[in-house]
């Protein structure tokens, strides 16, 4: 058993699941994954408490997606360890399956599903997989939409919606499931510079109202003004942690160097 | 420096020819039937004697048909059964069509050797069958309710082939033929042959069980890799042989099941293609959600991989709706197997062109109702894709 007793105190009282505030949301420890030969995360160990915005950047290839895709397995590790709300992932799909209910994922591509409208699209997920009232749902997809400020396309299809459309709709249908932890996978990179804001401006009021989220992205702004922890990574290892403002003015590696003067430089 | 707006109004008025108010329009000649016709038709010396050609050679073949199956036709002969003169008919050979055929011959093609007076049964049942198709084909009736309406649906028509209950006397399967026969096979075939062909091609993409997946692929190539004839003639030759003494399962059933196991090899690749055709973020999308792979499977992949393949879908049942007719070679009588038996006997013999004529009639509503409502059926479904 894990037992940080420094932690308890900042864990709040509304905390459900087994094993009270003591333990981290995420803890991934010494996780090691090849694809084939290559080598692609290598010892990444990285906890993530609860209500913590962590902010993930890196070089391209540098692992991040697919470190933020074990936590739910939609990749799986080789080695280590990854405990989420208290659940080690193992190829156990009960387990999995539990993880998955309690993680929300949105994607760099959106992926919603293009033939369903907006509205079904959030509903699905808690009427499958929560057993929720067809009626019930409907209401709380519309809180929901409502809170990323586009109640009025509930029932256009995806493929109607402009891309910062689509990706607060994503957002919206991920939050539907009441996740206690929200991953983001490069959630504004497939986005035209005018929608990118659109995005990040619910991401930001998600933030504030105490969500548990992982954040790969580029937005430095948004790391800066939102992140708790950046992680910054580099070919598969985690090369340095900390606070947005020590991370961004004191880099200590000579690679978060490069990488910051590289994104920041122009 | 701009010049000031009102000097160039100046020059538009007095140096530029006026033109009409609103939009320009394209040349009258370019456009409507006279621009069509001159672009396609006679836009040059050859394409102009081409088309020439080709309109004699249509106009000189449709007056052709009209006075081989309208003008010199033979509509009625004298006598029925074996006492019937074609001499009528002999005479115009060539000249004009013997529909007389048909008038005597229509229940036989139609019905085959069911008994005459009890034929009423079948044509309820092709009724049934054909409601069946309206009710299914439409949407507002894709829920539950759907599968009863077959259960009652083909109980019915099962009552009323064989009988032997509420009065109506038993009529063995060797007697069934006709219309009901292709019906029958074909409807089975898809209704059973299409689940069938969605569970291998999703166990051919299974990569988690190995074993099954290798199952599914020997079974498509092994059954694509011969002929459906060959497969009809095991069902009804060799597969008896293999069963103890004394049991029999009769013959329709097992080109019924012939059918079913060839049609969902070729329809399993045909879904299969669709499977693949799906990106892989929907898939990722559904996992995510935490739904579990039936669920993924029934509420996002299906749907969307079965649109993108309605067309070749369709086309394979169509294929397969028309190979039922291969089933004359074992012997049972389906629609083409009737018309054929109905030119056997001397008075009739040489009048194929009409008996064949008679049914391709019959197959080609059936195939063009089915390709008609998938094109609907696409239109609706891809609404969705419209901006």
């Amino acid at each position: 058993m894990r037992q940080d007793a420094a932690r308890t105190g900042e864990a709040p009282a509304t905390r459900t699941g087994a094993g009270g505030g003591a333990q981290p949301m995420i803890e991934l420890v010494n996780v090691n994954k090849w694809f084939g030969a290559l080598h692609v995360l290598r010892d990444v160990t990285l906890t993530v408490a609860e209500r913590e915005r962590v902010v993930v950047c890196g070089p391209s290839g540098s692992g991040k997606s697919t470190m933020i895709r074990c936590i739910n397995r939609l990749e799986s590790h080789q080695e280590g360890q990854i405990i989420v709300d208290g659940i080690e992932l193992t190829d156990d799909l009960k387990n999995i399956d539990a993880i998955r209910r309690e993680v929300g994922m949105v994607f760099q591509s959106f992926n919603l599903f293009p033939h369903l409208t907006i509205l079904e699209n959030c509903t699905l997920a808690p009427i499958w997989v929560r057993k929720m009232p067809k009626k019930q749902a409907e209401e709380l997809a519309m809180e929901y939409l409502t809170r990323v400020r586009i109640p009025e396309q509930a029932h256009k299809y995806p493929g109607q919606l402009s891309g910062g459309q689509q990706q607060r709709v994503a957002i919206a249908r991920a939050l539907c499931m009441r996740p206690k932890i929200m991953l983001f996978d490069e959630p504004t990179s497939a986005l035209d510079p005018e929608m990118i804001k659109e995005v990040l401006d619910v991401m930001v009021e998600l933030a504030h109202s105490g969500m548990t989220m992982v954040v790969v992205t580029h937005e430095m702004g948004f790391a800066r003004t939102v992140a708790d922890r950046v992680v910054f990574m580099d070919r598969g290892e985690v090369v340095e942690v900390g606070p947005p403002t020590e991370f961004f003015a004191n880099p200590k590696s000579e690679r978060l160097k490069t990488f910051l003067s590289q994104i920041l430089g122009h | 420096m701009t010049p000031p707006p009102a000097q160039s109004a100046t020059i538009g008025a007095t140096g530029m020819p006026v033109r009409a108010e609103g939009p320009r329009r394209p040349p009258a000649l370019s456009v409507g039937p006279v621009g069509w016709l001159r672009a396609n038709l006679f836009s040059s010396w050859l394409n102009t004697a081409v088309t020439m050609v080709l309109v004699y050679l249509v106009v000189s073949w449709a007056l052709g048909l009209i006075s081989w199956g309208v003008l010199n036709a033979v509509w009625d002969v004298p006598g029925t059964g074996p006492r019937v003169d074609t001499s009528a008919c002999r005479a115009v050979r060539g000249e004009g069509a013997c529909w007389a055929l048909i008038g005597e011959k229509y229940r036989f093609i139609l019905f085959g050797l069911y008994p005459f007076d009890e034929q009423w049964r079948p044509a309820l049942v092709v009724a049934i069958f054909v409601a069946l198709y309206i009710v299914s084909a439409m949407r507002r009736f894709w829920n539950r309710w759907l599968g009863l309406i077959w259960l009652v649906a083909l109980t019915a028509i099962g009552v009323l082939m064989w009988g032997g209950v509420f009065g109506l006397p038993f009529v063995d399967q060797e007697r069934w033929g006709g219309l009901p026969i292709t019906l029958i096979l074909s409807t089975f075939g898809i209704a059973f042959a299409f689940p069938l062909s969605i569970l291998v091609a999703l166990g051919r993409r299974q990569t988690a069980m190995p074993a099954v997946k290798a199952l599914c692929v020997v079974y498509i190539e092994l059954i694509r890799g011969v002929p459906l004839i060959s497969l009809l003639f095991m069902a009804s030759v060799m597969f008896p042989l293999f069963l103890p003494e004394g049991m029999n399962i009769d013959k329709l059933l097992r080109a019924q099941v012939a059918i079913i196991l060839f049609a969902a090899a070729y329809l399993a690749e045909v879904v299969r293609g669709g499977l693949q055709a799906l990106p892989k973020g929907q898939y990722e999308a559904a996992e995510a959600l935490g739904l579990s792979y039936w669920q993924e499977t029934g509420l996002i992949i299906l749907p969307q991989a079965l649109r993108l393949v309605i067309p070749p879908l369709v086309n394979t049942f169509i294929g397969m709706f028309k190979d039922t007719s291969l089933v004359l070679i074992i012997g049972i009588f389906d629609l083409l197997n009737t018309a054929k038996t109905s030119i056997i006997e001397p008075a009739w013999q040489g009048f194929g062109v009409e008996a064949y004529l008679f049914v391709s009639a019959i197959y080609f509503v059936f195939c063009f109702a089915m390709s008609k409502y998938s094109q609907d059926l696409e239109t609706e479904f891809n609404r969705h894709r419209r901006r």
